[in-house]
């Protein structure tokens, strides 16, 4: 969980522009089902939830299971409609979860 | 083939994880029990409340390969012909693996704006069936499915 999640979207776009968001998580996305030298399992521990908000408005959520790769790539679109914050959050299935926040200046 | 993967996983797993690197991460799944697609179209209803489904060419896969070299990578995209307006639009889209230890993958909860597609990467255990699962804002379910050849590098494959 060291590193910071990128997210990737314009900084300005037009008002009604479809607008393309990339992200990519830093995890190991453990499965749960390998195991260790000693043949014990190791632990599930995965992010299993990530959201995308707009001024406190979910725009865009996933649920992840042990199937999705490590290091989680989600791409998506969103229509511009005004300028503001997008907050991008991650949650693993300890609780922990990490976030990242982008601006956008929408004419 | 396959079965010969799976024996060299039991036998020597160590081994060949070290001889193949990451590319082989995938054949943790190797070892556990498989999905079937019985067991994904159990899914599938679970996560649509048991609603009709139906196979529809509007909803496309975008950049999934038919061959997968490396199961612990495979790119999916999903593309769904949808206004997204208000009235009617993509609520989820759900991705189910037959093949996997649990069919389970990924489900997207979308709101109306942009467009209907994502794009992101998933595991696949081994050979199997891909089904994507729309759920419009009407309530009907609109499903696609297509099989991808996983080879796995580095075991003789």
């Amino acid at each position: 969980m060291a590193k910071k999640p990128r997210v990737k979207l314009p900084k300005k776009a037009k008002a009604g522009d479809m607008i393309q968001v990339k992200t990519l998580a830093s995890h190991k996305m453990e499965t749960g089902n390998r195991k260790d030298k000693k043949g014990n399992t190791i632990p599930r521990l995965i992010l299993n939830k990530f959201t995308c908000t707009f001024g406190g408005k979910e725009v865009f959520s996933a649920d992840m299971h042990p199937a999705v790769s490590a290091n989680p790539y989600i791409a998506f679109f969103i229509t511009a409609t005004a300028s503001g914050t997008y907050e991008f959050t991650w949650t693993d299935d300890a609780g922990k979860s990490m976030s990242v926040s982008k601006d956008i200046a929408v004419s | 083939m396959s079965k010969n993967i799976q024996q060299m996983v039991r036998v020597d797993r160590r081994e060949a994880l070290k001889a193949a690197g990451a590319s082989v991460l995938a054949l943790g799944f190797a070892s556990t029990a498989q999905a079937t697609p019985e067991a994904a179209a159990e899914a599938l209803s679970k996560a649509t409340g048991g609603a009709a489904t139906t196979m529809s060419d509007k909803v496309k896969f975008v950049g999934l390969p038919e061959i997968a070299e490396n199961g612990a990578t495979v790119p999916v995209g999903i593309s769904v012909d949808s206004p997204m307006s208000a009235d009617n639009y993509v609520k989820h889209i759900h991705v189910f693996a037959e093949g996997n230890p649990s069919p389970e993958t990924i489900t997207f909860n979308l709101t109306p704006t942009g467009k209907a597609e994502v794009n992101t990467r998933i595991r696949l255990g081994k050979t199997q069936n891909v089904v994507a699962a729309a759920v419009m804002s009407d309530g009907s379910v609109l499903t696609a499915k297509r099989e991808v050849k996983v080879t796995i590098g580095g075991c003789g494959g």
